[in-house]
This record gives C-alpha cells, sequence and structure tokens, in this order.
C-alpha cells in the first residue's frame, strides 16, 4: 500500500524554516499568512502498515523533536 | 593509550581527530562496517556527514555496524567522544539526551567562540581551564532537551552562535562517561592556527584512562 508519513517540527519547539517562509510570503504580496511550519514528507509502499509507527519511532522521525502522522490510501506512482 | 577514531562515508574531521588524539596517545581509525573496536581505550566519533545526513544528521550512522560496539562500549563504561556531527549520531543513538536542531538562524557558522567549562569534573574536562577558545563549524548545532541535562560546556555570554537552549555547547550522559559537543576541539591543537585549547580535552581522557578500569567487550 502506498502511505505518505508527515512530519512536522514538534509545537513549542522554535521552527526558524518555518518563519524563514512566512516572512517571505508577505514580500511576494501575499497577506493573512500565519504559523507556516516546514517539515517532511516521506513516501514508501509497505505491505504491512502495521510496521509504520515503529519505523516512524526507529528511524523516520525523531519522536523527541517531530510528530508524524500516518496518511494510507495514496495513489501510487508507479 | 589508544584512541578508536570513528570513520563513517561522509565523515570529514576524522584525520583531524586522528592527528589530535596522537598528541596526547596513539590513535587509529575504525572503518564504520567493521564491529571491532580493536581494544582501544577510548572511541571518538568525529564530524562530517555520516551518511550523508540523509533523514537527520546521524539518523543513519547510528545503526552502522561499528555503532553496536560503540553502544556497547559505552554502556560498560568506556569513554565516548562524540564531536559535532559525532554529537548528532551519539544523541540518535540515545547515549546522549536531547537532539540538534538547525540553527535558529538557518546560517552555517564557523567561528572561534568562547566556552565555559561548567563542570571540570568529568573525564573529558579535569584539565581543561575554566575557559576554552574553540572553533565551531556547523548548521545543525542548536541543542535542545525537553529534560534537564548534565550540561559540561557553555557558550560564553555572547558566545552562542547557534540558538542553542540555555547555550549549551556539550553535555555528558547520567553516567558521566559519553560526551557530545558541537565545538571542534581537533582543530584547536596548536597555536598556530589559533588555539591549543581541544588539546586540554584529549588529555583529560588521557588522564581518565590511566585511572580506570580498561573496558573489554
Amino acid at each position: 500500500m502506498r502511505v505518505r508519513v508527515l512530519i512536522r517540527p514538534k509545537a513549542g519547539i522554535l521552527d526558524p524554516q518555518g518563519q524563514a517562509v512566512e516572512r517571505a510570503l508577505p514580500a511576494l504580496g501575499f497577506s493573512g499568512v500565519e504559523n507556516v511550519h516546514v517539515g517532511r514528507l516521506v513516501e514508501l509502499d509497505v505491505d504491512d502498515t502495521a510496521q509504520l509507527p515503529s519505523m516512524c519511532e526507529r528511524l523516520l522521525t525523531n519522536p523527541l523533536i517531530e510528530d508524524y502522522e500516518i496518511v494510507e490510501g495514496i495513489a501510487s506512482h508507479s | 593509550m589508544k584512541f578508536g577514531v570513528i570513520r563513517f562515508p561522509g565523515t570529514c574531521d576524522d584525520v583531524d581527530a586522528q592527528l589530535a588524539a596522537q598528541r596526547v596517545g596513539d590513535a587509529e581509525l575504525l572503518w564504520h562496517r567493521d564491529r571491532d573496536l580493536k581494544g582501544v581505550d577510548a572511541v571518538v566519533v568525529p564530524g562530517g556527514f555520516s551518511y550523508g545526513d540523509y533523514l537527520r544528521a546521524g539518523a543513519i550512522a547510528r545503526f552502522a555496524p561499528v555503532m553496536e560496539e560503540v553502544i556497547e562500549f559505552a554502556h560498560a563504561g568506556g569513554l565516548v567522544l562524540g564531536i559535532c556531527n559525532g554529537f548528532q549520531i551519539l544523541c540518535e543513538a540515545g547515549l546522549l539526551p536531547g537532539a540538534l536542531l538547525i540553527n535558529d538562524h538557518l546560517k552555517f557558522v564557523f567561528r572561534q567562540v568562547n566556552l565555559d567549562v561548567v563542570d571540570p569534573n568529568t573525564p573529558f574536562t579535569r584539565e581543561c581551564p575554566p575557559t576554552l577558545s574553540i572553533p565551531v563549524k556547523h548548521t545543525t548545532g542548536r541543542y535542545y532537551s525537553p529534560t534537564p541535562v548534565q550540561v559540561v560546556l557553555r557558550y560564553a555570554p555572547g558566545n552562542n552562535p547557534n540558538g542553542s537552549q540555555d547555550d549549551i555547547a556539550g553535555v555528558v550522559n547520567n553516567a558521566g562517561n559519553v560526551f557530545g559537543l558541537m565545538p571542534h576541539p581537533e582543530h584547536a591543537v596548536d597555536l598556530l592556527t589559533g588555539s591549543e585549547d581541544g588539546l586540554r580535552i584529549f588529555e583529560s581522557i588521557r588522564t581518565a584512562v590511566g585511572e580506570r578500569v580498561k573496558v573489554t567487550l
């Protein structure tokens, strides 16, 4: 099954990448944007989705500094 | 005594670390695929970009075969020094608390910094004067820990180069035998390049090893 793992900086941890993007948007004329955060996206085909939480905890994320969300049922590229 | 300096694909400070260690003892390089620490008395995990630092800094390196040995060595009480990427790897491996995040200003920083030795009683700092001048060079050096940690080095006031929590530059584990720091003591071993304060850390390890029971796996 095609799965997408969305990885975000934990709430409360300074996210300078998000801040940089947030500051850049007004320069292009976009207004009313706040709380921008930049994370990572990992897409993978996996037979047994029950393994995913363990994969996330042990490798795909650092649980100390990142939260993750598993999105199943993604259309495959291949 | 003999230092072992780990070399991963992407490590770039291994030779400087080896040369620094050789100023106070013997030192040999240990390859990431080897499950053998070759009887060394202390391990140095040096700086660089292990396995390209893909995913997160240190995330892949912590699973290298040699790291299984390093973890066992650390749990047995062996002295382990992690510098920069080595610090990141030791955090990812769970040998040290906390994590390193991208610098608050998002830029690569490369400069000499002044450090306060806030714990002079560790095996890594006992030969250190109260302050050290050592360079930093990193993009991912902002230390963060949600729980209290044993701080060994702090950036002196006005010297925090990355937004690290409480000016933390280096920490030890609870047992006191694993030390990680972002500054590079191996780049400060000769007055020709501005400072030899980094040697004090290697000398501290030599002194400590001389007083400890040798760890054999």
